[in-house]
């Protein structure tokens, strides 16, 4: 059930800056809330973030508790060529979510 | 038989450690403060870290701790020779001081990222950027928090 939004402009001209955004689908729980009993909720968060434009890394983000639900990532890249970049999020409890957009550079 | 007496005792044993625990930490804001400075000197080191080139841009006033919208950004060329390796985000008063570390490549094109954050309270939060050269540069921001994030930790 683990979601993710990548939106990614379709085309580029070539050096332009363009800028990403992601979404993923994420509760973030932080291990520091209580249920109604007093128990410690474990933590359940994504640690990190990467994103690589045709096999070269463009950014990588390392999240901690205090990154909101459902964690926005938003950074630019320079449209080299046309392709792929791939963005892959990595959590607790084996949450893994990769996914693809591709890029046409002009 | 249990008498009452007895049955006080024991009543009050097993309710002590609960009540203990209820109460706040006093060395809470100490405490946090300390782990601040720590999160701070395992990212700069010894460094000294400068006031510029940074801007970090919050909300003055945030009615729910829980999703404030926070970006960075860093005067720089984004080449190989001179770009920004990376960006942290630190608080004060959260449970952990650090918030995001991002590490950037010139192929980012611009020293620029912006995400949602948890604030649990009014308070300074920090930003700190890493040069391609070694220098670090930073920026804070004062924000006024209504309704806090982890409640639960009993900050007030």
């Amino acid at each position: 059930m683990a979601r993710a939004v990548v939106t990614v402009p379709a085309r580029a001209k070539r050096g332009e800056i363009v800028e990403i955004k992601t979404l993923a689908q994420h509760a973030m729980e932080t291990g520091f809330r209580r249920t109604q009993t007093g128990e410690l909720i474990p933590r359940d968060i994504i640690r990190s973030f990467s994103c690589t434009y045709n096999g070269v890394e463009v950014c990588r983000v390392e999240l901690h508790p205090a990154i909101a639900a459902n964690p926005l990532i938003a950074f630019t890249t320079v449209a080299t060529e046309s392709g792929t970049l791939q963005f892959q999020w990595v959590g607790d409890n084996g949450y893994t979510v990769t996914e693809i957009a591709p890029i046409k550079v002009e | 038989m249990t008498t009452r007496r007895q049955f006080l005792i024991v009543a009050a044993a097993l309710a002590a450690p609960t009540a203990a625990k209820a109460q706040l930490d006093p060395n809470l804001a100490a405490n946090r403060k300390a782990a601040f400075q720590e999160a701070r000197r395992r990212i700069v080191g010894d460094t000294l870290v400068r006031p510029g080139r940074v801007k970090l841009t919050l909300p003055p006033l945030i009615d729910n701790g829980n999703s404030v919208p926070l970006s960075v950004t860093v005067q720089s060329p984004m080449t190989e020779a001179d770009h920004v390796k990376a960006i942290h985000v630190l608080t004060e008063k959260n449970p952990l001081p650090d918030v995001v570390s991002v590490r950037l490549s010139p192929r980012a094109g611009r020293a620029t990222f912006s995400t949602r954050v948890r604030l649990a309270d009014t308070q300074t939060v920090t930003a700190i950027a890493q040069m391609s050269d070694g220098s670090f540069w930073s920026d804070g921001a004062e924000v006024v928090v209504t309704l806090s994030a982890c409640l639960e930790e009993g900050l007030i």
